[in-house]
Formats: C-alpha cells, sequence, structure tokens
C-alpha cells in the first residue's frame, strides 16, 4: 500500500508468505461480531494496531425484499418495506406510502400528514436513541445503552397504542392512515416530550465532556463534504461533514414546510461532530413533534383510494430524510396491480462505502467507533 | 502428640507472623484461610459487581437465582465446571494449558505477603513490596501465552496489547511505589523499609498515612498508583486487551469453561492483591481512621465496634428485603433463604461484639473495608468510561504518568531530605 488514502480497490489477495510473515494480518470481522451492528463482515487488512485497508461483504441478511416488491400488490407489499431499516420503521412506510401516493396522484389529508410527521418524528428519535446507545457500547461505554432503552421505551409505548405493534409497526396506508388516534393520544405525545427533553441533557452529561470519549471520536474517521457528496453519502454524516443537506428542508415532502426547525451541521466531519449533529437533531425532532402535535387538524384520516390500487404507467422516484439519511423509493408500474419494479435507496447502504475512506490509516478500535457512528442498519444494506 | 500441641501453641504467644515465626502449621492454616477469604470475596464480587453496574444502569442484575441473585455466582462456577473443554486444533496444547495456569499462581501467590494485620499476614518478608509487585506482573506472561497457544488473531493482537499496556504501566506505578517507599525512611534512623507490616508501621509511627504526608505529594502519587492499577489489571476504562467489542474477547476468546473461570479467578484476585497494595502503601493498611486525631481509650472501643456494626447492617437489610418479597407461595424458598442469611450475618456480627474477636478482627476488618472502597470504585470505572484506544493508553502511561511519577519523585525526596536536615535536623 504506497498511499493509504487513496481510493483504490483493495487487493486482497495476499501472496504465498512463509510463517511468521511480520507484515500484514488480515482479519475477518464479523459477520459474527458484537460489534458490527448484525452480520457485517469487514475484512480488514492490519499492521499490527493500524488498518491499511478494509473491504466490506455484505448479503448475509439479504431477502429480495425488492424482488418480492415484484410479487406483491402495492397494498401488500407496504409491511415488507417496515422490515428493511427495523429501527425506523415508521419512515420506511412513510417514504413508500408517499412513492405510491405520488405515482396514484393522490394526497394524504392533513390530519393524517400531521400524525404520520409525529410518528416519523418520534421514530427518529428511538432511531437516534439506538444509535447512540451502541455508539457508545462499542466505545466501550456501556450505561449510555440502558439509559437509551429505557427511554425508547415510551416512545415503542405509543406506538403500539397507536397501531398494535412496538418495532415494525406498518403504521400508514397508501392514502393515508388506517387508524385514527386513539384519546390522549396527543397528550400522551405531550408527556413525553416533557420526559424527554431532560433526558437527553442526560446522554450528554455522560459523554458530550467525557474526556476519554472526546478522545475517543475527535478526528476519528474523518470524511469531508466532497468527498460524501461524491460517495453519495446522506443524513446526519453529510451534514456533520459541513453540507447543510436535509431533503425536510430541501425539498419538503409531507407537511415539514409548515414547521419551524434548523438543520444541525458540523465542520469537521469526525465522530465527535456527528455524534453532536444527531444529539441536535434530537432536540430539533422533539421541537417539530411539538409543533405539530399542537396542530393535528381535525377531519378525515384517509383520501379517496380505490379499494384495488392500480397506479397508471409510469415511474416514480420519491425520497425521504429517514434517520440514516436518504431514503428513496423508485416505482415502476405497468397499470397492473402489482409493481414492475420496486428498488429502493437506502442510506444505510450506500453510506457503509464510506468506511473505507474512514478507516484508512486508523486503529481497530476506530474501525468499531466508525461502523457504530455511520449508523447502519444490516437489515437495510442487505435488503 | 505433646510436642506438635506445644509446637502449634508456641505460635499463639508469639507477636509475630507465622512465615516469621517459622511454624509450618500456622503457616498453612492461614493460606488455608486466605485462599477460602479470597474464593469468597472473588464470589462476592462477582455479584456485588453485578449488581452495583445493575443499578447503575436502571436496571435490576440477577433476581433469578436464589434471593436477589445471590446464588447466581454458585450457578455461573457450576455452569463453567460443567462446560464442555474446548482446545482450539490448531492451539499449542501445553503452552494452552499452562496460560491460564500460570495467572492463577501469580494471582494468588502475591498474597503471601498482604498484611491483614501486623500478625495477620502468612508471612513478612523483608522484600515483600517487590516480591508483589515482581510475582503480580508475571501474569502478563500467561497472557501472553495464551494469546500465542490460541493461534487466532483476536487473542493475538489481545496479548500483544496487554503486554505493551502492562509493561507501560508498571513503570508508572513503580516510581510511584518507589516515592511511598522513601516516606517509610522518615524515622530517627533514616532507614526505609519495603516489608508490607513495615510500611504500614511506618505510617503508625509517623501518625501519618501516606496519602496525607508532604501534601498533594503523597496525594499525586496515590493518583498515580491508583491509575496504573487499573490499567495493570486489564479492567475499563483499560479493558483493552479484553475489549469486547473489537477483540470479541480479547487474549481469552478461545477459552472456554474452566480454563476461563481461571482467567475470571486470576482477573478478580489481581484486582484485589493491586488494591491491597495501594491499602497498604497509601492508606495505612489495617489502621483504623482518625488514629492520632480521635485517640483515647473510649474511641478504640467506638471503632472497634464497626466490624459487629457492619454485619448488624447487613443483616438488617437481608431482613428489609426479606419483608419485601413477594408474597407469592413460589417465593416462599427465597423468602426463607434470604431470612436465614440474614440471621447468619447478624449472628456473625453479635459475634464480632465480643471484646476477645473484636480485638482480633478490627485489623482484618479495617483492611478489607479499604480494599472494598477500591472494588467499588472498579465498578464504578466501568460504569462510567468509554473505553481509551491503544495510542491513548500508552499516551497516557508514558507522557502523562511517567513524568508525574518521577516529578514527584524528585519532590518527595527533595522534601524529606529538606525536612530532615534543616526543618528537624
Amino acid at each position: 500500500m504506497t498511499d493509504p488514502n487513496a481510493l483504490s480497490p483493495l487487493d486482497l489477495e495476499t501472496p504465498e508468505k512463509p510463517f511468521l510473515d511480520a507484515n500484514e494480518l488480515v482479519i475477518n470481522m464479523g459477520p459474527q461480531h458484537p460489534a458490527t451492528h448484525g452480520v457485517l463482515r469487514v475484512i480488514l487488512r492490519l499492521d499490527g494496531e493500524k488498518v491499511l485497508g478494509l473491504e466490506c461483504v455484505i448479503g448475509y441478511l439479504h431477502r429480495g425484499v425488492e424482488k418480492i416488491g415484484e410479487n406483491r400488490t402495492y397494498a401488500m407489499f407496504n409491511p415488507y418495506v417496515d422490515r428493511m431499516d427495523y429501527v425506523a420503521a415508521v419512515s420506511n412506510g412513510l417514504g413508500y406510502c408517499e412513492a405510491v401516493e405520488k405515482l396514484l396522484n393522490v394526497e394524504a389529508p392533513p390530519r393524517a400528514q400531521y400524525v404520520r410527521v409525529i410518528l416519523t418524528e418520534l421514530n427518529r428519535l428511538t432511531s437516534h436513541q439506538l444509535w447512540l446507545g451502541t455508539h457508545a457500547l462499542d466505545i466501550g461505554a456501556i450505561t449510555p445503552l440502558f439509559y437509551t432503552f429505557r427511554d425508547r421505551e415510551e416512545i415503542l409505548k405509543i406506538f403500539e397504542k397507536y397501531c398494535g405493534a412496538r418495532l415494525t409497526t406498518h403504521a400508514f396506508r397508501i392514502g393515508g392512515l388506517q387508524y385514527e388516534t386513539y384519546s390522549g393520544f396527543e397528550q400522551e405525545v405531550k408527556n413525553f416530550l416533557n420526559f424527554f427533553r431532560p433526558k437527553i441533557d442526560e446522554y450528554e452529561e455522560l459523554l458530550t465532556t467525557n474526556r476519554i470519549w472526546v478522545e475517543r471520536t475527535k478526528k476519528v474517521g474523518v470524511i469531508s463534504g466532497a468527498d460524501c457528496i461524491a460517495l453519495g453519502v446522506t443524513g446526519p454524516v453529510l451534514r456533520a461533514s459541513g453540507v447543510k443537506w436535509d431533503l425536510r428542508k430541501a425539498q419538503p415532502y409531507s407537511v415539514y414546510s409548515k414547521f419551524d426547525f434548523e438543520i444541525p451541521t458540523g465542520q469537521n466531519g469526525d465522530t465527535y461532530d456527528r455524534y453532536l449533529v444527531r444529539m441536535a437533531e434530537m432536540r430539533q425532532s422533539v421541537r417539530i413533534i411539538e409543533q405539530a402535535v399542537e396542530a393535528i387538524p381535525e377531519g378525515p384520516i384517509m383520501a379517496k383510494v380505490p379499494k384495488v390500487i392500480k397506479p397508471p404507467v409510469g415511474e416514480i422516484y420519491h425520497s425521504i430524510e429517514a434517520p440514516k439519511g436518504e431514503l428513496g423509493y423508485f416505482i415502476v408500474s405497468d397499470g397492473s396491480t402489482q409493481p414492475y419494479r420496486v428498488r429502493v435507496r437506502p442510506p444505510s447502504f450506500v453510506n457503509l462505502q464510506a468506511l473505507d475512506v474512514m478507516c484508512r490509516g486508523a486503529m481497530v478500535a476506530d474501525v468499531v467507533a466508525v461502523i457504530g457512528t455511520l449508523d447502519i442498519v444490516l437489515g437495510e444494506v442487505d435488503r | 502428640m505433646g510436642q506438635i500441641i506445644e509446637y502449634i501453641k508456641s505460635y499463639l504467644d508469639s507477636n509475630q507472623t507465622p512465615g516469621a515465626a517459622g511454624n509450618m502449621f500456622w503457616a498453612f492454616v492461614y493460606i488455608v484461610l486466605v485462599f477460602l477469604g479470597l474464593s469468597v470475596a472473588v464470589i462476592a464480587m462477582n455479584w456485588l459487581e453485578r449488581k452495583i453496574l445493575a443499578h447503575m444502569q436502571v436496571r435490576l442484575g440477577p433476581m433469578r437465582v436464589g434471593p436477589h441473585g445471590l446464588l447466581q455466582p454458585i450457578a455461573d462456577a457450576i455452569k463453567l465446571l460443567l462446560k464442555e473443554d474446548i482446545m482450539p486444533a490448531e492451539a499449542d496444547p501445553l503452552v494452552f494449558w499452562m496460560a491460564p495456569l500460570l495467572v492463577v499462581l501469580a494471582a494468588f501467590t502475591v498474597f503471601v505477603v498482604v498484611p491483614f494485620g501486623p500478625t495477620h499476614a502468612i508471612t513478612d518478608m523483608n522484600i515483600g513490596i517487590l516480591f508483589m509487585l515482581g510475582v503480580s506482573s508475571l501474569s502478563v506472561l500467561g497472557v501472553v501465552m495464551a494469546g500465542w497457544a490460541s493461534n487466532s488473531h483476536y487473542p493475538l493482537i489481545g496479548a500483544l496489547r496487554s503486554s505493551a499496556q502492562m509493561v507501560s504501566y508498571e513503570v508508572a506505578m513503580g516510581l510511584a511505589v518507589v516515592s511511598a517507599i522513601l516516606m517509610t525512611s522518615l524515622n530517627a534512623e533514616g532507614t526505609g523499609t519495603l516489608s508490607m507490616i513495615g510500611i504500614v508501621q511506618a505510617q503508625q509511627a509517623q501518625g501519618e498515612w501516606f496519602i496525607f504526608k508532604f501534601f498533594p505529594l503523597g496525594l499525586i502519587a496515590f493518583f498515580i498508583f491508583a491509575v496504573a492499577m487499573v490499567a495493570e489489571t486489564n479492567r475499563a476504562p483499560f479493558d483493552l486487551p479484553e475489549a469486547e467489542s473489537e477483540l470479541t474477547a480479547g487474549f481469552h476468546t478461545e477459552y472456554s469453561g474452566f480454563r476461563w473461570s481461571l482467567f475470571f479467578l486470576a482477573e478478580y484476585s489481581a484486582m484485589i492483591a493491586v488494591s491491597s497494595i495501594a491499602v497498604t502503601l497509601w492508606l495505612g493498611g489495617w489502621l483504623r481512621p482518625f488514629s492520632t486525631w480521635l485517640s483515647g481509650s473510649t474511641w478504640d472501643l467506638f471503632f472497634s465496634l464497626f466490624p459487629g456494626i457492619t454485619f448488624l447492617f447487613l443483616a438488617g437489610m437481608c431482613f428489609y428485603s426479606t419483608a419485601h418479597m413477594p408474597k407469592h407461595p413460589y417465593f416462599r424458598i427465597q423468602t426463607v433463604g434470604l431470612a436465614g442469611f440474614g440471621a447468619v450475618l447478624g449472628l456473625i456480627g453479635l459475634l464480632l461484639f465480643f471484646p476477645l474477636v473484636r480485638d482480633r478482627v478490627g485489623d482484618i476488618y479495617w483492611f478489607s473495608v479499604k480494599v472494598a472502597g477500591f472494588m467499588y470504585l472498579y465498578i464504578w470505572y466501568r460504569g462510567t468510561f468509554p473505553r481509551y484506544r491503544f495510542d491513548q493508553l500508552m499516551k497516557v502511561g508514558w507522557k502523562i504518568l511517567l513524568p508525574m511519577g518521577l516529578g514527584v519523585l524528585i519532590l518527595t525526596a527533595s522534601v524529606a531530605l529538606l525536612q530532615q536536615k534543616i526543618w528537624h535536623p
């Protein structure tokens, strides 16, 4: 390896070398490894503790979700998308429903839109909580995990009360919502926000100024904004590199244009900035939910959608800002009840590309930190 | 026969440790007692760590096996003993077999010189502290052997990290220890001592624990040791050799069952051993707190009641929990068991109030309480800190602790010299 920062394909075929060769060590990290967040396999090439290069091997969780989509009706495919990013199932559902609605040329009624925003932002909180807990655990701090899971439980209770499921919620339907909100929904969301606001400070107290945490995350896994754009990296990772790009503001969907919120950005594009950006995003999500829950309009929750959904011939690409980045659905319709092709642009899969760039020249411990900070979900990477 | 009884009895009159008195029988008894006590301490520590860590993390910890999970360590021990003994096919069998034994041996042998009281030690070596540091650093050899013999990548990296870490931190640790030993020579004769008992007696004679000596020099030396000892025992935040999220389990990845439990045992007894060193060198060993400030027979009596009160307090906690156990008949055995445990603790507590017992166990009690304080700190660190990265760990060891240790040593020597020659010639 002449230039460790060069973006060249890795030569992982090691030639025959004598026993006890002290130059390079090739390690398989995963697919069964506590810190690869599922079944990611990373082939590491090490010089002692230093990473010379790495390659991700994915596909251990491949279920052919896109192919399944071609053999299901539009409504039947809706629950499948929850299983991609199972940590943020509501966001997946929102993206899919909106894409099909665009294809059908219908729009969900305002009340449904507001409830959608509330649930999606709550889901962003759960996703970020899970990221924070596991990321801190990877870096060696075990306690934040339990704090975040304690508070995540309160959100899952709201989901459960609303639609019966906690994780893979299938909360939305094409054209609106299936269920009216339960009585006391608004109050419960407000109660949760009041409960949760000081909890973000509690998480930050444990980590933000912790000397070891700062040392472990600052200048680790640095990626520039230009590199992010070149690799297609989106979401908090992109924003932490100084690019102010959030689809909720850049191309507002649903009713996001009606709310007042900011896009937190970082400057250095390192793990610490990504941490700060996500923490700030949680606060912004709280702000959005606060405004939305005050302004839920009365009215129907379902638009006029035919019983059998047969979109006109055509294609659509619709993307939303999922907790992990840009989640896009490209759906081709041939006029039948089943999509001709569903292509998902998952943020985790695209962001994972940056792992090699971010890890070259770093230490083994940094690889774990970077995998954590990319916030990947293997269900979404492999689909 | 009478000769043997005479031999056994003769020790009781001598005011020495059995090793120093040359009495093999009592030395053996003490070895058995220390070994049993250590095993119980490791078992208790296992339970306490889970419980305390759990309560720091808003959960309950073990609750199923026995009341409040009190029997969990025993269940775990049985599980580990009954597990299949796996040795990787590519491993070096002899080295693989020897590594855990060496680690355990090193961890237990150091207790030969740990002074639980002026006479409560297996032996008193005139190079006690050197012996302790030397033998405890042997365990790194076992770790390296384990990593090497496993013939696997993660253990190898873990062993490399471990050897580098333990060797680096021993330097800073040694400097801190030297500055404490220097303080033992501040007497009329001007001769210091390396004997563990001698070090505590020096603190007694000077009427000051070395942590407060030449404030803040003693405190800084103690701080250096307290950091280095965590690194030395591979505990959070310096637990890189077994960093779970990076190296799965580090040097003992390939070990399972009984061999693994030996590593576990060694880790915890090493923690107790280094804490004992810290207690002996800086916290006055077996001496009770405020022995100069609150002196006199009334205060002596007051402090001698502490062991009994502690046990009665523990018994009270058991009874309190008994009253709050679920009332369902399924919990009957557990409730009775907890009450019985409380009763045993209470009886021990009452026994400790008898003057004869009270005077004998006072020193052991204070020593154990101080060590227990360190054990709590270990758990607290684990619940609070993220893990250091390898290069940062080296930076802390060589660039911060080592210069600090050198500075403290030089300053301590200078201040001691000034004190001896100028202030109190």
